[in-house]
Order: C-alpha cells, then structure tokens, then sequence
C-alpha cells in the first residue's frame, strides 16, 4: 500500500496500464490514508464509495487508453462536482449540491479519471493561507500547525501528504502557486484563456484559472494535456493550438533566454530566498541558458492593482448569494433583512472584507480613482512583461517573498497576508502562464519554491524549462507523517 | 410647423413648451435568450423557460447569442444608425430577488448602435426625430406579491431575454408626437422582424422623460423620469399629467426636482418613486465574463443586404408607383401586414378601389372584430376578385358592400355568393327599360313635377327601380335610361 501512494501520476498510470495494479487498489489506498488523515482537514466533503464503485466498474471494463485510467483525484471544493455538495469554503453554500459539472473536471472524468471528493480552500478562494475556509484551517503536512498556503490549501496539503497523485486548483492571484510552493510541490497556472471557467465558482473573473498541482513537472504537463481545452460555455475561451504536452517534454534548454526582474528584489526579502534565487539563476546557467538582467519596472503596482481588481469583480460576482434561490438563507421580515442576515451570516470575515473594498472602489465618485487607475495600472504591467518578451523567453522569480508561516501567524494582518501574493499577482494581471517548482528549503526544512513566468500560450516551454531544472534539483520533502492517527 | 398646433399647456400669461424624450425597452424577437439558450415563449407556466445560467448557479458564465446581436445591428440600420464596431457588455449592480446575478448585463458607454432617426408624418409634414443610441440588455425575472399572502413568488421566465432600449433625443413635443413615435418605431421593428411591438405581453415599454420650459427659452428644464409605461394611451396620460404638475410648480414659483415618477394608471397621476439622492449607485463596469464585441465589415455588410424595403422607402413607392396620396400610403404601410395585404390585391385588381376598400371597408370590418389584417376573414384573393367584380360591371358597388358583409361572415370568394343569392346586376337595357316604362306608368304625378323643373325627383325615379330590381340594376344604364325617358 505504501508504494501505491508513493508513486507519481504517471508511474501509477503506467501500473494501471501494465495491470499491475487496480485503479481500486489505488483508490483503496488513497482513501485509507485520508481516513488516517483526519486531523489536516483537507477535505470539505468525500465521496469514498462512489470512488470505490466507479473504480470497480474501471476496473471490470475500462478503457486502459485513458489518459487517466482509473486514476482516484481529489479536487478543489471550488469546482462545481454534479451531485456533490459544492461549498466554495463558505457556509452560505456549505448546503449547495450542483445539478452540474465543471468543464475542467468534467475533462478529468472523461479520461477516466475518478472523484475522491472536495478539498478544502480558502473561502470563495480568498486567501493566502486556507484560514478563511468555513469548514476550518488546513494544516500543511511539512509541519504541525503550519498553514499550506491558500488559497488551494486543501489541495497542496493533500498531494503534499499523498492524499491524492495529484490535484487541480483555482489561481486567481497566485493561489496554486504559493500553495505549491509551502508544500513542496509543483503548481501550473495556464494562461487566461487556457482552462474553461464553466462550473467553477467565480471569484475574480478575469483573473480566475484552472490549473495542474502535481507532485512533478510531467506529472502537471499530463494534468494539463487533460484539462486544457477550447470550451464554448466560457466566452473567454481561448481557442488556441493547444500542446501535446506530456509527450513533447524536452529537458533540452540550451540557449534559451531567461530574464531575471530586478524589480523582484524586495525589500526584507529572507536570505534563503535571495540565496534560492541564486542558486536557481545558477543552474540555469549551468543548464545552458542565458541569464538576461531585466526590468518590469510597474511591479510594485501590482499588488495594489491586484487587491482593487479582484475585490471588484469579486464584489459583483458574490451578490448571487442572496438565499433567494440556493445555498445559505437567513429569514428576515422583509427582502432587505433577509439578504442582509444571509449575507452577514453567510459569508466569512475576508469575503466581507473584499466584497466592501471593490463595492467601495466601483462606486461613483470612486470607479475612476481605483478601479479606472487599476485597469490602466493592469496594462502598464502586462505591457512590461510584453516588451520583455521581445528578447526573453521566460523570466525566474521567487515563488513567494517567505517560506511557509505558521496558523493564526498573519490572520490579524490582511496587508501582511496579502503580500504573499506579490510575485505571483503580477502572472494573474497580465494573464501569463507561471509555474512554481520546489527548489529548496528554508532553516526549518520547510520548502521553498521558485517561479518561472512564461509567455501567453507557451506553456510548453515553460514546461521544459522546470522539468529540466527539476532533474538537477532532485528536491525532496522528508517530513515524517505526524498527523497519521 | 404652425403655431397654433403646437401642444402648450398655459397657465396666466405664460406657455409651457412640453419637451420629451423617451427610452425604449423592446423585446428582441429571438427563439432564445441574450446570454443562454433557454426559450423565451411568452405566457409559459412559471419558471420553466430558465436555465442555469439565467438562475445564476455558481460557476455559470453568459455566452452571447449572435443572432440577438444580428437584430439589435438590424434595428439600428432601420433607425440609420451608426453601427458600432466595438461594444462593451457592463454589469449594472444591484440587489432584487428578481435579478439572480445581483447585476444585470446591460451596455453602458459603448453601446452597439450609436445616434440615428426617425421620421414621423405630422398632419403639416414630416419630423425627424434623433435617436441617441440603442443598447442590449438583459431583462429581470417578475416578482409576483399577489399569490401567497406571506412570501413574494419569483418568476424567472423572463431572467435574460434580451431587451433592446433604444434612446430618443428630447425631440417630442407633445403626447400626439409620442404616439406617432412609438408607433413608427413599433413599424419599423416588425418590418424588421426585430420585435413584435406586442404592448399587451410586455414586449414594448418605455421611460418616459419629461420636461417643460417657457415658449423661447432655449435652456431645458429639470427633467422627471416616468418608469416603465406599457402602452401609448398611458404615456400620453402621464405626460399630460406630468407636465401640468410641473406647470403648476414653476407657476407658483417652485422648482422642480429631478426624481424618477410612477405613472399610476387607476389615478391618472404620476408620483414620486425615487429623488436623485437615493438614485441607485449601479456600479457599472466591464462584465469580465464577456469579451468587448466586435463586429466586422462583412458581418454588418451582410446583415445590410437583408434589410428589407421599410415604411419610409415603400410610403415612397406607393405614392410614385400606384399614385396614391401620402394620407392614404401611410395608412397602408404603417403595418407591414396590411401593406402586404395591399400589394396581393392590387396584382389583379384596381388600384383606387383597392385602396378605398382595404381604408374603408375592410378596416372598420377588422376594427370592429379587433382583428388583426393577418387575421382577417377575407382574403387578399378574394377581395380582389370582388374589386374585379365592381370594376367590370356584374355588381354595383352598393351590392358589393352587401357581398362584402356576407364574406365576412362566410369567407366564400365573392362570384359563388353572388351566384348563389342571385346579386348579379342587371345590365340589360331592355329589361331596364321596361322596368323604367313600369315606374313611369306607376308615378304619373311625379313625372309632372319632374318636368315641371322638380330635378330632385329624379333620385325618386331610381330609387324605384332599384327597388323593382332588389338594387340590382345596374345604376349608370338606370341613370342614362331614365334620363332618355323623362327629358
């Protein structure tokens, strides 16, 4: 059993397909160490018979060409699963049960694939450490009481302690790679456009997207040939030339240009960031790509650009939560009391937070100062990194500004909690493909990642460049499994 | 236009100029709605025509319906509007438990037609009347207070039909203006296809902005917006109304408040809803489900070619071709159907007695049976035929009436009715002849007075011998006989 959830996506689908193993051996083994796992939280809501019953049935007659034969994945709770409770991490949909699927997990399913069930996230996706969920703080399995980062925590934590092969997650400002980073493992953020929207539970629109966590760079190149599809139901479907992506991985990055963003260098950085940089320019290097010095000189815009953008859309994209037609409802002797009692009863503190701060920047008088200045902000920044890509094919930067903090360490603090996000943010603004790998670990043995941003539908070579790293790196979590009861 | 038929409401000394500018809200004809594929049939059984993302389920995204756009470029062509190229979709914010996303899609800067006109037939002439823009829109579900006596039932039915709101300049000057406006408007969509102007099921209302400023002065007054009225009869009562109330106020040294007004229609009177400090704040911005439209040349070229001929250009042609007055060529094409209806009848048949049957008989047939002309009892074929019938002789025009009365109750062409009730005119001069000997041995005193210069008497003469003939002699030989028989 312990070799079954030690193996990666792509030696356990290689096991499937020699008949080495069942998909319910592995779905058994999964979930028996779930049932062990209790006390991490990663999951909001199981589905552990199904899983064993589809998986039967995979294994009496299922098609082995698949390319996730018989493959048990557990998935973010913010993807919409037909008939299983979909919460969003919030008590107003902590009862909402879909009549329908999300396009991306739809996908998974359709290759084979089989529902373990939903995995904890910051609420409605807002968060940086799992700790506005709901249904209770994650812990990371790299250390007792330490957050996995947010807002896909539930997901990182569960792949980083093998609870699933591999899990997708929502990026709406960094919120698989900064998970991924905490945990140790690997997270893809697609370019906008890439991953289909539909069914999944909407934060900020024009920023959300639907990516791989893995726990390698193949493992998230097979997610991605998977998940990555033109879909009509979402109008900011990009109907692009997508990869083949798994099979054409190429560890050969001689001569590619990689830019190093000065503007990356913040202030009170830690030193085994800078040094994790350091080390990655250097491999990189040694790899036979060349190291370009460079600037995206409105980087330090971002962030606030970030925090007036998201809470904006998220303002308008949360008011269907009115308990008029599903979820959450809280009586009141008129229409008004009763949004207002389901809203205030219904949403967490952070949700509120930011409904009030993009209904506050929206609003007239207002619109122009923010939300206008944002949006320009939005652009000055995407045009950055599209002059950069003049000369460059891919820019390395820190995952993250710090290693992973521990529960309750930022709750009281949102601007510090919210300066997580100050590498990844930018990606999301300017909608480009970035991925975060392991690539070391910090005095306390908890890992740290870096970040390689890419260029708009290529992630292909973003691919390459982190598989290739990730060999020299050979970077492993060592952490015991504490938490197993 | 001369000034005593201008629409002033005086008060002492002073006129009011009454200034009027309103903003359209017309179902998009479409089998589905702007953003979903959900079936937009009118009258449906409550909240069976809505789809998931009309419900607005987590996670559902709109996806727009190009046919919607196809019509809304089409109205605009038919309004000679600038087409917009690019057009951004907005999200105008707020909460009502009729409006699931909590916003509605709608357009707001860039709207996709920009400014345009109308032109309306005034007794003195014709009047343009600028359009500013036309926007798409989503409609709201309808609350519904009157089933339960606890709770509000929703219907969402009507949850994202596409709606088009066209703008007017404040270019109308009276309620009679508004009337032609909205019914020119109306006109123009259903030549269209675009709207089926239907004011009884909600597809055309309005908004209906009013103000009012001395006769000369140059500068508007402050304006009152009347929400969402549903037909012409109450735009114009709420007009009337809103003008004299604002009169009144600016007579006794008042001033008026820029408010938004309910026309209530069991009062006839307008009040106030909303001041312009608890307008609501919408919150308007780019929705970020939806790409910014753009259209191509080759999209609005095509859409161009299939434009058909609208009221202006055929009001044109029935007056250069068929020689008809613009009195009566507007009647006739005001509807597409009747103008239909006309141009079937006239294929075979004459074009003056056409236009005065179809004016005359016929409408005040379909008026009298509120039917609509597409749903009348006598065809274009066989009215036609009984236009024929008249113009060559074998019925005289009264008896045509008396035919005519009897094909709208039995929808029979016109020769088997005549057939078999025996109407043909009689246009035999002998037998006429006769017929005239018999009256003339019948009224020797009348004969007399007749010759002695009573020329009245005459009518007398054919009188009698329509009535010897059941009124089927033919009138023009009775008048030429007896002419020859009495002189």
């Amino acid at each position: 059993m312990s070799d079954i959830i030690n193996l990666t996506l792509s030696a356990l689908i290689d096991k499937i397909k020699n008949k080495e193993l069942s998909s319910q051996e592995i779905t058994k083994a999964y979930i028996a160490r779930a049932e062990k796992s209790k006390d991490l939280n990663t999951y909001i809501t199981t589905d552990f018979e199904n899983a064993i019953e589809k998986a039967k049935k995979f294994d009496e007659k299922g098609n082995f060409d698949y390319k996730l034969p018989g493959v048990p994945l557990a998935v973010k709770d913010l993807f919409c699963t037909n008939n299983l409770k979909t919460t969003a991490g919030s008590k107003i949909l902590s009862n909402f049960i879909p009549s329908y699927e999300s396009t991306v997990t739809q996908h998974l399913w359709d290759e084979g694939a089989i529902l373990l069930g939903k995995l904890n996230c910051d609420e409605f996706a807002m968060g940086s450490s799992n700790e506005t969920s709901f249904f209770g703080n994650v812990e990371s399995p790299v250390g007792k009481k330490v957050v996995p980062g947010g807002s896909s925590g539930g997901s990182a934590s569960a792949l980083a302690a093998k609870l699933t092969p591999a899990t997708i997650g929502t990026d709406t400002g960094g919120s698989i790679r900064q998970p991924a980073s905490f945990t140790g493992t690997v997270g893809l953020k697609p370019t906008y456009g890439s991953c289909s929207r539909y069914g999944i539970v909407a934060f900020a629109s024009s920023l959300d997207q639907a990516g791989p966590m893995t726990q390698d760079v193949s493992d998230a190149a097979l997610m991605l040939d998977v998940i990555s599809k033109y879909d009509t139901k979402d109008s900011t479907s990009v109907n692009f030339k997508r990869g083949d992506y798994f099979k054409s991985l190429s560890s050969n990055i001689k001569g590619k240009k990689i830019g190093i963003p000065k503007e990356y260098r913040v202030d009170g950085m830690p030193k085994e960031i800078e040094s994790l940089w350091q080390d990655g320019i250097t491999l990189l290097k040694k790899l036979g790509a060349k190291i370009i010095d460079m600037s995206l000189p409105h980087t330090k815009y971002a962030l606030p650009a970030y925090y007036i953008v998201a809470p904006a859309e998220a303002s308008s994209n949360l008011a269907r939560y009115d308990g008029v037609k599903y979820g959450y409802r809280s009586e009141g002797e008129n229409l008004i009391s009763m949004y207002e009692n389901t809203r205030s009863e219904g949403f967490g503190d952070e949700v509120k937070r930011r409904i009030m701060i993009g209904t506050y920047v929206l609003s007239s008088g207002y619109y122009d100062a923010y939300y206008l200045k944002a949006q320009k902000i939005r652009r000055l920044i995407k045009n950055d990194f599209d002059e950069a890509y003049k000369s460059i094919d891919a820019i390395l930067t820190p995952s993250t500004p710090s290693s992973a903090f521990k529960i309750g360490d930022k709750t009281d603090d949102p601007v510090s909690m919210y300066l997580n996000d100050i590498f990844t943010v930018p990606v999301n603004l300017s909608g480009l493909p970035a991925i975060s790998i392991p690539a070391g670990k910090d005095k306390n043995d908890y890992p740290l990642g870096l970040q390689l941003i890419g260029k708009a539908f290529e992630e292909q070579n973003l691919l390459d460049i982190s598989y290739s790293m990730e060999k020299e790196l050979s970077f492993k979590n060592n952490f015991q499994d504490w938490w197993i009861k | 236009m001369s000034k005593n038929k201008e629409y002033l409401i005086k008060r002492g000394n002073s006129e009011y100029e009454v200034i009027i500018g309103l903003e359209v809200h017309a179902q998009v004809l479409s089998k589905s709605k702007l953003f979903s594929d959900s079936p937009t049939n009118f009258g449906a059984e409550p909240n069976t025509q809505v789809s998931l993302v009309d419900a607005a389920f987590p996670g559902m995204l709109p996806v727009i319906n190009e046919f919607c756009i196809k019509q809304a470029v089409k109205t605009g062509v038919g309004l000679n509007a600038a087409i917009n190229k690019k057009s951004i979709f907005d999200r105008k914010n707020y909460f009502y438990a009729d409006l699931p996303q909590g916003y509605q899609i709608s357009q707001y800067k860039d709207p996709i037609v920009g400014e345009g006109s109308i032109l309306l037939d005034l007794p003195d002439g014709e009047k343009k009347v600028g359009i500013e823009r036309l926007h798409l829109e989503q409609d709201a579900g309808k609350s519904i207070h009157d089933i339960d006596p606890q709770n509000t039932l929703v219907d969402l039915n009507r949850s994202g039909v596409a709606l088009m709101e066209i703008v007017s300049k404040p270019d109308l000057r009276s309620p009679e203006e508004v009337n032609l406006y909205i019914k020119k408007l109306r006109s123009i969509m259903r030549y269209l296809g675009t709207c089926d102007g239907n004011m009884q099921e909600g597809s055309l209302r309005a908004d209906v902005n009013v103000s009012i400023r001395k006769t000369g002065d140059k500068k508007l007054g402050t304006r009152c917006e009347i929400k969402n009225v549903n037909s012409i009869k109450f735009m114009q009562m709420a007009i009337e109304y809103e003008a004299n109330r604002q009169a009144d106020i600016l007579e006794e040294g008042g001033s008026i408040d820029q408010e938004t007004r309910l026309f209530d229609t069991k009062k006839n009177e307008t009040r106030s809803m909303r001041s312009k400090e608890d307008a609501h704040d919408y919150r308007y911005f780019p929705d970020p489900d939806l790409l910014p439209l753009e259209l191509t040349d080759d999209f609005i070229s095509k859409i161009k070619k299939e434009i058909p001929e609208l009221p202006d250009e055929k009001k044109k042609r029935f007056v250069d071709k068929f020689k008809l007055t613009p009195y009566e060529a507007n009647i006739l094409v005001s509807d597409i159907e009747t103008s239909k209806y006309f141009e079937d009848v006239i294929k075979n048949s004459d074009i003056k007695l056409a236009t005065n049957w179809i004016t005359g008989e016929l409408f005040a047939l379909l008026n009298d049976r509120s039917l609509e002309i597409s749903q009348s009892p006598i065809s274009s074929k066989n009215l036609s035929s009984l236009i024929n019938l008249i113009k060559d002789g074998t019925i005289s025009g009264k008896i045509a009436k008396t035919v005519f009365e009897i094909m709208a109750n039995e929808s029979k062409d016109p020769k088997s009715i005549i057939d078999e009730k025996g109407l043909k005119q009689q246009s035999d001069p002998k037998e006429i002849e006769k017929i005239i000997d018999d009256v003339i041995k019948e009224n020797p005193k009348n004969v007399e007075l007749f010759k002695s210069g009573k020329d009245k008497l005459f009518g007398f003469f054919v009188g009698q011998v329509m009535k010897k003939t059941d009124g089927k002699a033919n009138p023009k030989l009775v008048n030429d006989i007896l002419k020859k028989k009495l002189n």
